[in-house]
């Protein structure tokens, strides 16, 4: 996506696609995620970074409604996904890379599946699509379990933008990827954004990655967010040559509350 | 409630069932094979009795209606596994899917397969060793359902044992209906248990459908208040059922189970 900044520029074009307010999630007194607060906009691609254990997979599970936070909101389009979770959630979908599809059925039946579920109209002309943009034409018959995990990742896309989501997450979407593969799903993932005009929150350990593609980053650490900004402007911020050393930094030594908030 | 997600639930069931002979097997062979054994039972007792008894159409058509019975339990329970062993929770609880389409979804799914089974036993059990089913009369369209609406409510229980116990649980499925035959008098009248187990027995719609059965088969009359007292329980049971597997899924969106369900140290 195109250096817009701090995001303002996406920002302005509608309203969040993504509200999360005050956010937590507790296990007995272990705090797993604790107040977190962002949005994600149109066109907008968030990177959620942090290091393992830091939240984000309980952030996303949240958000998807698989999770249910002890405290605080999840809007998807200004839909309330705990009052009206399913009318929230047909405006949301997600590919992650511990969620294969089933493997015992093809990839055009899994389109189909989930295409049902989702309630797509003209769902045989919208899997048809799916499959050429995917180029997973000569692949459509063949059980996802035989899949190599390049062509699983580009099935798991597929069917992530399905019901053309307003929000969409991806969870490491290009984890186990070679760089070639990888570098290829970026470039659909930043045009889907842009042709579709949906908002991406992305996770990744990948800092190149992160500069690449999103707009804005979140940095996530013992379930609170330390730092958000753009990700070619935080390193120089924060006196790190690069994200990945900023991120090492904070992974290791999370900064003072007060400078947190300053990114 | 919308028709295509639950149209979706009933469509994997068909990719499956057809893409894998190991599925469509046992919708018909394990009950077939039961109704061919029994068969060859009920004619060797015959033969004993002499005329003096038909058992034919109570040993065998218990078997065939228990047979019924636990087919649509496992055909609801088997339809939620499958889900289970392709770690497909996340991608499906993730989408605007409601419980209730999910669980109508998996009742449906049960009604297809475990009708094959029904016409494979009414076949056999016809044609090879003269059962008359019909001679029940307009009761046996009760009777089934009745069977049928157990089924599912059991179906619908086990399914949230395994959701709320994790995927090693799915050994509690299986053995359920043989936990409960016992209690329900099969094969003889509920006044042969103990005082103790005809009280479990009551509770269980399946019991006044056998005894029904026995009762009409010997010429006798099976009151409409028992009959409505087993709808009732029946219909009970379904009520109880669902809203145990929602708790169940309330408490697995709470703590997380659900997220994490794939990993057996969840249970």
């Amino acid at each position: 996506m195109a250096d817009n900044g701090t995001g303002s520029a996406v920002r302005g074009e509608a309203g969040p696609v993504l509200s999360v307010a005050g956010l937590s999630k507790s296990y007995s007194d272990v705090a797993a995620v604790e107040g977190v607060s962002f949005e994600v906009h149109c066109r907008e691609v968030v990177g959620l970074l942090g290091p393992n254990g830091a939240g984000k997979t309980t952030t996303i599970n949240m958000i998807l409604g698989v999770l249910s936070p002890t405290a605080g909101s999840v809007l998807i389009g200004g839909i309330d996904l705990a009052r009206q979770r399913s009318h929230a959630l047909a405006h949301a979908n997600f590919s992650a890379v511990y969620a294969p599809l089933p493997g015992n059925l093809t990839v055009a039946q899994n389109l189909r599946f989930f295409g049902l579920v989702y309630g797509i109209p003209a769902l045989a002309r919208r899997v048809g699509e799916l499959l050429r943009q995917f180029d997973l034409e000569r692949l459509r018959d063949t059980k996802c379990g035989l899949l190599s995990s390049g062509e699983q990742t580009r099935v798991a896309l597929a069917k992530a933008v399905l019901n053309r989501p307003r929000l969409l997450l991806l969870d490491e979407p290009t984890a186990s990827l070679d760089p070639a593969a990888a570098q290829t799903i970026r470039a659909r993932i930043r045009n889907l954004a842009l042709d579709t005009g949906c908002g991406i929150l992305w996770t990744s350990h990948n800092m190149y990655e992160v500069e690449e593609v999103c707009d804005r980053v979140l940095f996530l650490s013992h379930g609170r967010i330390l730092l958000e900004g753009d990700p070619r402007r935080l390193p120089g911020e924060h006196g790190a040559a690069t994200l990945e050393e900023l991120f090492i930094r904070l992974a290791r030594e999370p900064l003072a509350e007060p400078l947190q908030r300053a990114g | 409630m919308r028709v295509k997600p639950i149209a979706a639930i009933l469509l994997r069931q068909f990719y499956l069932i057809r893409s894998s002979p190991v599925r469509a097997l046992p919708m018909f062979a394990w009950v077939a094979m039961d109704i061919v054994v029994w068969g060859f039972i009920t004619r060797y007792l015959n033969s004993m009795a002499a005329g003096r008894f038909n058992y034919v159409p109570s040993l065998l058509g218990a078997v065939l209606m228990w047979d019924f019975f636990t087919r649509i339990m496992q055909g609801v329970s088997t339809a939620f596994l499958e889900d289970v062993w392709s770690r497909n929770f996340l991608n499906l609880f993730a989408t605007p899917l409601t419980i209730s389409e999910y669980i109508l979804g998996l009742v449906l799914t049960s009604v297809g397969t475990s009708a094959v089974g029904l016409i494979v036993m009414l076949a056999l059990a016809t044609a090879l060793f003269g059962l008359s089913f019909f001679s029940l009369g307009a009761l046996l369209v009760p009777f089934l359902l009745v069977l049928f609406s157990f089924g599912i409510a059991l179906g619908v229980l086990a399914s949230a044992l395994v959701l709320r116990l994790g995927p090693a649980s799915e050994w509690l499925v299986w053995p359920l209906p043989a936990l409960l035959s016992p209690f329900v008098g099969v094969f003889y009248p509920l006044a042969t248990l103990p005082l103790w187990m005809q009280d479990i027995g009551h509770l269980l719609p399946p019991s006044y459908v056998f005894e029904g059965m026995r009762a009409i088969l010997a010429g006798e009359t099976f009151s409409a208040g028992s009959l409505a007292v087993c709808a009732a329980i029946a219909v009970l049971d379904i009520m109880l059922a669902a809203y145990f597997f929602t708790r169940v899924f309330r408490y697995a969106i709470r703590t997380g189970l659900l997220a994490r369900y794939s990993a057996e140290s969840a249970a």
